[in-house]
């Protein structure tokens, strides 16, 4: 007998598929970030029913809170710079250009190319297999902590791990090269209520992006995840105005940047430089490497993030005193 | 015993989330959709977090489950809160009562 529950998964598939389309069809794009964002909630939901709640504590606070907020805040930069702002009649932006048929081309191809390159690992991939679930299991011991997750990401393939801090890194720098200057737009008033929430609210996230990190040792959750969470925090300063970057803070902002990757790559040098292979940990000290790595590439990961939401380098302009 | 009892007040609090899911689609402006969502899904989330907190395994979850609730509780009433006070500003002039 099949089990009820795939009425569920079936009607939770779909909703996932009805839910991009919508997002990527509708006209008004503050419609399509909200189903955007149902839609990362759904497939956190998904990734619960596949049982890989790791995925779904990622896709929940990155994949949805963090950027979420992103595509909120270039919203209304966009209904900022197009004068659309805090009129209900202009919910939506039409853009002033439409896109040139090129790059619609371009990116439809790109992206058919992508999920051309999936179809053909799924289908080539073994329909059934025992996976690497035997051998992550025989090599636990060595790897320093007790969640096979987080042995595989911090220990087997810290590599890969690497590489996503330094994308992170990247996106920074380019935002940075980007957008420069202080932001002219009127901080949002969002009243005493919502205050207070934030009051509330902040030292808890700090509790709970650092029980994350702490409990991915041996439970799902760790860098990524806390340094999502914990991010929150630099959203929830910056909108409520009680941190406003000023240009004296970009030395610290850079140095936090960098922190994780330095530091994960050190680790990697400091290790090949004994006689080992970057990323292979002597046993003895695989849990305090791996805790001060995962440690530091959360605060990189949570001002990083932080830092993208805020979106441009606080540097004074000659323009800007012009503009003040 | 305290399972049938959690389950059936789980049921209970879906019953409160389809309550305010009609109320959102088919009362006529924001504020009364608004009100008809956090009244309803604030009682449905409490009830449902109850029927789990019976089912939990120990007192460290239910500790977890009850943090959950007060978070998402106090998080629905100020979107809830934001959300009327965005839609009363953004409406025309002479119309803010």
């Amino acid at each position: 007998m099949t089990d009820p529950v795939i009425i569920f998964d079936l009607l939770l598939a779909a909703a996932v598929v009805a839910l991009a389309v919508a997002s990527l069809s509708v006209r008004d794009l503050f419609v399509a970030i909200v189903l955007f964002i149902t839609f990362g909630l759904l497939s956190a939901l998904s990734w619960v029913r596949l049982a890989a709640p790791d995925v779904a504590l990622a896709e929940a606070a990155i994949g949805t809170g963090v950027t979420g907020a992103l595509l909120l805040k270039t919203l209304r930069h966009l209904r900022y710079v197009s004068g659309t702002l805090d009129r209900a009649e202009a919910l939506s932006v039409t853009p002033a250009a439409p896109v040139p048929a090129p790059v619609i081309w371009a990116n439809a191809a790109f992206c058919g190319l992508v999920t051309l390159g999936l179809a053909v690992a799924f289908l080539g991939a073994p329909r059934s297999g025992p996976g690497f679930d035997a051998l992550v299991a025989e090599a636990m011991p060595a790897s320093g902590v007790d969640h096979p997750v987080t042995a595989v990401l911090l220990n087997f393939r810290a590599y890969d791990t690497l590489m996503e801090v330094v994308v992170l890194l990247a996106a920074v720098i380019a935002v940075w090269q980007i957008e420069r200057g202080l932001s002219d737009a009127p901080a949002p008033v969002l009243g005493a209520v919502w205050e207070g929430f934030a009051r509330l609210t902040l030292p808890a996230i700090v509790v709970v992006g650092t029980y994350l990190l702490w409990k991915g040792a041996e439970a799902p959750g760790g860098a990524f995840q806390g340094g999502a969470v914990l991010a929150a925090v630099g959203l929830l300063l910056l909108l409520s105005r009680l941190y406003v970057p000023q240009p004296s803070h970009r030395g610290v902002a850079r140095w936090a940047f960098v922190l994780g990757t330095g530091a994960f790559a050190g680790v990697a040098l400091l290790v090949a430089g004994g006689g080992r292979v970057a990323f292979e940990y002597p046993p003895e000290h695989a849990k305090t490497l791996i805790l001060l790595i995962e440690g530091l590439v959360t605060i990189s990961i949570a001002v990083t993030l932080a830092a993208l939401f805020h979106g441009r380098e606080p540097v004074a302009l000659r323009s800007d005193r012009g503009r003040a | 015993m305290l399972d049938i009892l959690g389950a059936a007040l789980i049921g209970l609090g879906t019953v409160f989330f389809v309550a305010g899911t009609v109320g959102l689609l088919r009362f006529p402006d924001i504020f009364c959709r608004l009100h008809a969502l956090t009244k309803a899904d604030g009682l449905g989330l409490a009830l449902i977090a109850l029927g789990v907190a019976l089912m939990a395994d120990g007192a460290g979850d239910v500790v977890r489950i009850t943090l959950i609730w007060f978070f998402v509780a106090v998080a629905g009433a100020t979107c809830g809160h934001l959300i009327a006070r965005y839609a009363r500003r953004a409406m025309p002039e002479g119309r803010h009562d």
